[in-house]
């Protein structure tokens, strides 16, 4: 049906002739539009209820602060940009809708009417930038304190300590602090109780073995039942993307490991892959394929990480321990080529740290002969459980238009029996000279994500063999300029090499002007890193799309009508993790 | 004879503090053989101390009684958890001629003290004026009530073929056989709602820690904590006990003196309960309660009538 996805994306926007104000060349190749602030919102619609294919999942939602930017010719002045980064599935295609904007504190309309996933993003664009969305149901911050003067993404905004006066903490303020931390229903839009029932609101955190970490949900509660549920989050919010904005290329890599903090080095990888196409660098095939492992070797850990907390959630006590156990036995791997364990930073643009070290095969090749058998168990010890059934099956179900509505994508989404994966669907760092096979359940409850996620376990091994069996000879760093830090055998005899060896790693890689997005398919769902470069050592705004946001967005919408009990488990079964979910 | 009486009186005390305090070791050195890890091994021989570690811990920690709790109820509610758990031990016939009291009513007096055991939680959960705790309070009354019904029903089999409510005469009516051949239906039963009286996991919904933090006893702290605990240990102890001289022949067995036989049997029930525990995951609240009245009560019901007709029959 259709010949060209490019050209069709351009078909599209003929509709909207008037308001294009340009087409952009985007580095990723992504169909990148500038429309009129007037009439972005009926396009949007368009697209996603009319358009033949849809593009049915709103990937991103972001601005910019264009103030401090070198402008481009034949754009008018602007002070911000709204991005909106539209996914079509069935196109296996993005869409990049710009929206720019003027003034100090501009305004711009709200899509949550038809697009419930921007609720969040729009809070989150309101809280970072000052960005006014006229229509949306509740614009209060999201991820800085309510007390919070200022927009931190703002280019204004100090990034460091030392720019600002020293801290106080007066009296008066800490008073004020106090009264913003009182939970007050009516804050998050609740009612207190209906004609003949009270309602109970309970605070689920942010200290709650339940949640994993440092987020709240106020409940509100008729008896055990939920009425409703409101998550509040930003208590692990660490500014990665403003510390982006002051890094250089080479020394974010660290931060992003970070991000989430079970994920290791494949939190490096859309990063270091969107600074390589920005760069231009093609790295060798040993790289790819040393990446590729690495990744399903975090993989396979993020998995066992979550099936003993998710058991744990439904109140079993034991499988927490075997499956820390079986992530031993990955971080023995990891430590042995990388150093490191849960945040080894080990990607580098254009290659990885360091080569493999001799004895890496037999280390792989004995947790691959390992694991199996324990899989095995799990599927009996819990998969098999009528108990764990029972917590499980049904609860917390959503259908496949629900989960492009809210944005989920990964395993949340193959379990609603949708086979989409970003590896198979448009391959990366050489994944498709892998076989392997995409799970998928049909239900998309908790048992079925639960069911999905072992498979890909099993996946990952089979990618992890093959990985050992086929790793390809030669370096592990591309030949090219801008790889930090550059191969150092030429660089005391020839004096090309040695100044941009020189100020690739004092200075830091510069690295060309462009704009790119590239998602992965982490351990969680998409994981993406939009950047913005004009051409100098860092970053001029690092956007990082992570898949655990929409997932917990959508928690109230799955979690209405049922149990206290029927809430954990269902956030045991999505998978988030708050440094991923706050950034 | 009083004398006698009096040893008898503080063994069974001791025996069953003791007993409760030990059990804080073997669980945890139980539950982490079957978790691949350690367990407490520092303090002593094979950490055999960690419990006196433990109980000096609990003792020093700082005794606080929040303020937005009804103080006396607050108090007394750990003391009744205790208590309660520790009344029961009075019937219980450990061998020939060593029980407290030899009550001729000695199982219904069982069951009555056992359905105190929930003021504890009740009380504990209500005084502590916090969500968390009322929530347990709620669930553990509500699972009370419903497998308190089938627990006195599930009995009632035995009591029909021993023809009494004397404990030591139901351990002597197994001369033959155990209780657990005629009765198998009603020591399933039985285990169940054993499971449940004492909150135990797959039944541990008043404490559920992965939702309600610590449930009923959120707010304690210090030796008040430490007497809920010490009471679920000796409901432990107490209902494998039962669960032994109900359809294990007590303290019957060759060899072996009676009181040998008796621990033994009681010592692998309670082995079950914690190898339970590191296996099963915790169902439900609405699951719990259908599984009680919809499955459970019936069953206790038709092993009743089972029993009973045998038993007119002659054929028992």
């Amino acid at each position: 049906m259709i010949t060209s996805a490019t050209d069709s994306a351009d078909k599209l926007m003929e509709r909207f002739g008037g308001s294009v104000l340009k087409k952009q060349q985007a580095q990723d190749g992504t169909p990148t539009f500038w429309l009129h602030a007037d009439s972005f919102k009926d396009a949007l619609r368009y697209l996603k209820e009319q358009a033949e294919p849809p593009y049915s999942m709103l990937y991103d939602l972001t601005a910019l602060d264009e103030r401090r930017r070198k402008k481009e010719d034949g754009i008018p002045s602007y002070d911000f940009t709204v991005v909106y980064h539209l996914m079509s599935f069935e196109r296996n295609e993005d869409l990049r809708i710009k929206v720019p904007l003027n003034g100090e504190y501009p305004a711009l309309d709200s899509i949550t009417s038809f697009w419930p996933a921007a609720d969040w993003y729009e809070r989150e664009i309101w809280d970072m930038f000052g960005i006014t969305f006229t229509g949306h149901p509740s614009l209060r911050r999201i991820l800085m304190p309510r007390s919070w003067k200022g927009h931190p993404l703002r280019k204004e905004h100090p990034a460091r300590a030392t720019e600002m006066g020293p801290f106080t903490m007066p009296l008066e303020d800490i008073i004020r602090e106090e009264e913003a931390l009182r939970f007050r229903p009516s804050d998050f839009g609740l009612s207190e109780g209906l004609e003949d029932t009270d309602f109970m609101f309970l605070n689920l955190g942010p200290q709650h073995p339940g949640t994993h970490g440092l987020l709240r949900i106020a409940l509100q509660l008729d008896g055990e039942e939920i009425v409703d549920a409101i998550p509040e989050i930003g208590f692990h919010h660490r500014g990665a993307e403003k510390m982006g904005e002051r890094q250089t290329w080479h020394t974010y890599i660290p931060y992003t490991d970070r991000i989430d903090y079970l994920g290791g080095v494949m939190n490096n990888l859309p990063y270091v892959l969107a600074v390589e196409k920005l760069a231009g660098i093609t790295v060798p095939d040993r790289v790819n394929v040393i990446r590729i492992l690495l990744c399903e070797l975090f993989r396979a850990a993020n998995h066992l990480v979550w099936l003993g907390t998710f058991v744990t959630d439904v109140g079993a006590m034991s499988p927490v321990f075997f499956t820390f156990n079986d992530r031993e036995h990955i971080f023995e791997i990891i430590t042995a080529i990388t150093g490191g364990r849960m945040h080894p930073s080990w990607f580098r643009i254009g290659g990885v740290a360091q080569d493999l070290p001799a004895g890496w095969d037999t280390l792989v090749r004995r947790f691959l002969a390992y694991l199996p058998p324990r899989l095995k168990e799990y599927h009996t010890l819990i998969m098999g459980n009528s108990i764990f059934k029972a917590r499980t099956k049904g609860v917390g179900a959503y259908t496949v238009k629900d989960a492009m509505n809210w944005g989920v994508t990964g395993p949340g989404l193959r379990a609603c029996g949708y086979e989409w994966d970003l590896r198979k669907k448009r391959p990366y760092s050489g994944y498709d000279a892998f076989d392997f096979d995409i799970p998928t359940a049909s239900k998309g409850d908790c048992y079925d994500r639960a069911v999905v996620r072992l498979e890909e376990i099993r996946q990952s091994l089979k990618i992890i063999e093959q990985c050992l069996n086929n790793m390809p000879e030669g370096p592990y760093k591309a030949d090219h300029p801008l790889t930090t830090p550059p191969s150092k055998e030429r660089t005391l005899k020839d004096i090309d090499t040695l100044i941009p060896h020189f100020l690739g790693v004092g200075w830091g890689p510069v690295i060309p002007k462009g704009e790119v997005c590239v998602p992965i398919e982490a351990n969680k769902g998409l994981n993406s890193y939009y950047l913005v470069s004009e051409g100098d050592i860092h970053a001029y705004r690092v956007r990082i799309r992570t898949p655990s946001f929409p997932h917990l967005q959508m928690v109230p919408a799955i979690t209405r009508g049922l149990l206290v009990p029927d809430l954990l488990a269902i956030l045991g079964s999505i998978d988030y993790v708050l440094a991923d979910l706050d950034r | 004879m009083i004398l006698k009486h009096v040893l008898i009186v503080i063994g069974v005390l001791g025996g069953a503090m003791s007993a409760s305090a030990g059990l804080v070791w073997l669980e945890r050195r139980l539950l982490a053989v079957w978790q691949d890890r350690y367990g407490p091994n520092r303090v002593g021989p094979f950490g055999l101390l960690q419990v006196a570690a433990d109980g000096i811990k609990m003792f020093f920690k700082e005794d606080w009684v929040p303020p937005f709790a009804d103080k006396p109820v607050f108090i007394l509610a750990p003391v009744l958890a205790m208590v309660t758990a520790l009344l029961s031990f009075a019937v219980l016939p450990f061998a020939p001629g060593i029980v407290v009291a030899d009550l001729n009513i000695g199982l219904l007096y069982f069951l009555a003290v056992v359905a105190l055991g929930v003021f504890g939680i009740a009380l504990g959960g209500w005084s502590s004026n916090n969500k968390y705790a009322l929530i347990g309070a709620v669930r553990g009354v509500a699972q009370m009530l419903s497998y308190e019904v089938f627990m006195g029903l599930s009995l009632m089999g035995v009591v029909l073929i021993a023809g009494t409510f004397n404990l030591s005469e139901i351990v002597m009516a197994q001369k033959h056989m155990w209780n657990v051949v005629p009765q198998f239906p009603g020591f399933v039963l039985f285990t169940i709602a054993g499971f449940a009286e004492t909150h135990r996991t797959p039944f541990d919904l008043p404490e559920a820690e992965s939702e309600l933090v610590a449930g009923y006893h959120t707010e304690y702290s210090g030796m008040k904590f430490g007497l809920f605990f010490v009471g679920e240990y000796l409901g432990v102890t107490m209902t494998s006990a039962m669960i032994v001289i109900l359809f294990f022949g007590g303290w019957m067995g060759p060899f072996f003196p009676p009181i040998v036989w008796f621990l033994g049997k009681t010592f692998v029930f309670i082995c079950f309960f914690i190898l339970v525990r590191a296996a099963l995951p915790r169902p439900r609240y609405d699951q719990l309660m259908g599984y009680a009245w919809k499955v459970l009560l019936p069953l206790s019901l038709l092993n009743l009538l089972v029993t009973g007709a045998f038993v007119v029959g002659g054929y028992i």
